[in-house]
């Protein structure tokens, strides 16, 4: 497949790490971009189409395959379906009981979204890299990544998202000064050490956000990389002896990815309701 | 690989996505599963009581078949000696029955000797007349011996 369309190996590499991207040009125009060096340019005021789309259509499935089983849920018996989607919202409603203390209710079903969504944007990967990709080629769409969280814009947009909750909980339950306390007269509780616990405090929690999306973005970019490098090096009828074992391997991946980002959001939100 | 404004498209989504799971999706499941756990906890109990209840009945039909017996064995006691009472009773009522009899054909049997007797009495006296006439050969004026008869007859 590495010749495919007359590629070297990095050509194919490089087109399969590009987003599909409309933004704005220099010149002010709004457009989709042709180029990596057109993306570039662009810098900030653009959207990559295909991760936001994939995100967006895999959370509406998320919501649209959940609300069939709550719609029609009974505490009675369940059907197929509504047992499944109840082994994960126990699944979910057993670890926020465990480890979320304080009373909302939000967690819950915040974290069962988290969980579902990312868990079906990480499934993604799973799909072999050239099926999507090529389907749309030949729709004369040019770039397409599929697999949302290999996009650290959508993995930002996330934990971001978590940090303001993160944020606004603090402040609720504690207040501004027991916030201010909670980053100043920590670890060291001595007025002369006010700037260490401040610094030392400020990086904790900074650093939730961005380890909460690098990790799962680390996790998932790599995974993708090592489909596309198979792709993009071996023969195709050799490559199921190294994709194979690497899909299975990553079918567990992408769960404990998806577990992972759910438990330190809770964590995260437990500690943010603490109040000293 | 750039940070842009997808990132921005995708908090949003996720702040409506958590909207709708937390209006629409999390309260009918969670209130479904607790409702399923609240029904098992229900039965169980319902199991429980029912199994005690079982015990108490078991108990206490036990005792009514122990009380049934007990009272059959008395109803059977007393019949027997009622039945007794009734034999013994019977056997008083036919003595005194054949007491009645007898004394009742006694006084019959007297009755009859007394008839026989007086019949014989009047009998005794013709054929001693006839008698006394054969043996006289002649009439007898019975007129003139009636007194001599009748003593005859009174001392038969």
């Amino acid at each position: 497949m590495a010749s495919e369309q007359g590629q070297t190996a990095s050509e194919y590499i490089q087109h399969h790490l590009t987003h599909l991207t409309y933004g704005r040009y220099p010149d002010g125009h709004w457009g989709f971009a042709h180029s990596v060096e057109d993306i570039r340019a662009m810098g900030f005021w653009s959207v990559n189409v295909d991760t936001l789309s994939w995100s967006i259509g895999l959370g509406i499935l998320f919501l649209f395959l959940f609300r069939i089983a709550a719609r029609s849920v009974t505490s009675g018996v369940p059907g197929a379906w509504q047992n499944c989607v109840e082994t994960i919202v126990g699944f979910v409603d057993t670890s926020v009981k465990e480890s979320f203390h304080g009373k909302n209710d939000l967690i819950a079903p915040l974290s069962l979204t988290i969980f579902v969504w990312i868990f079906l944007m990480n499934l993604m990967d799973l799909v072999p890299v050239d099926f999507v990709p090529h389907a749309f080629y030949l729709a004369g769409v040019h770039y397409m990544k599929i697999v949302p969280t290999t996009d650290p814009n959508i993995t930002f947009g996330m934990s971001l998202s978590v940090f303001f909750l993160i944020i606004y909980y603090s402040l609720k339950v504690k207040g501004i000064s027991g916030f201010a306390a909670e980053l100043t007269l920590q670890p060291f509780n001595s007025k002369l050490m006010i700037p260490a616990n401040f610094l030392l405090e400020g990086i904790g929690l900074i650093v939730k956000p961005i380890s909460l999306s690098l990790r799962l973005f680390g996790n998932l970019y790599a995974g993708e990389l090592i489909f596309i490098l198979i792709a993009a090096l071996m023969p195709f009828w050799a490559q199921w002896t190294l994709s194979v074992p690497w899909a299975l391997l990553h079918i567990l991946i992408i769960t404990i990815q998806a577990f992972v980002f759910m438990m330190l959001t809770i964590v995260y939100l437990s500690m943010a309701h603490e109040d000293h | 690989m750039n940070i842009n404004l997808t990132l921005i498209g995708q908090a949003i989504s996720f702040f409506i996505f958590v909207t709708i799971c937390m209006k629409y999706i999390w309260p009918p499941m969670i209130n479904a599963l607790h409702e399923r756990q609240k029904k098992i906890a229900d039965g169980l109990a319902a199991a429980e009581r029912g199994m005690h209840e079982k015990e108490l009945a078991e108990q206490r039909a036990s005792e009514i078949l122990k009380e049934a017996k007990q009272q059959a064995a008395d109803i059977l006691s007393q019949a027997q000696r009622r039945g007794n009472e009734l034999v013994e009773e019977a056997k008083d009522t036919a003595h005194s029955e054949s007491e009645r009899i007898k004394q009742l054909a006694q006084a019959e049997l007297e009755q009859e000797i007394n008839r026989a007797r007086e019949t014989l009495r009047s009998q005794v006296a013709s054929i001693a007349v006839s008698g006394a006439e054969r043996i006289l050969k002649r009439e007898v004026d019975a007129k003139a011996h009636q007194k001599m008869l009748d003593e005859l007859v009174s001392s038969v």
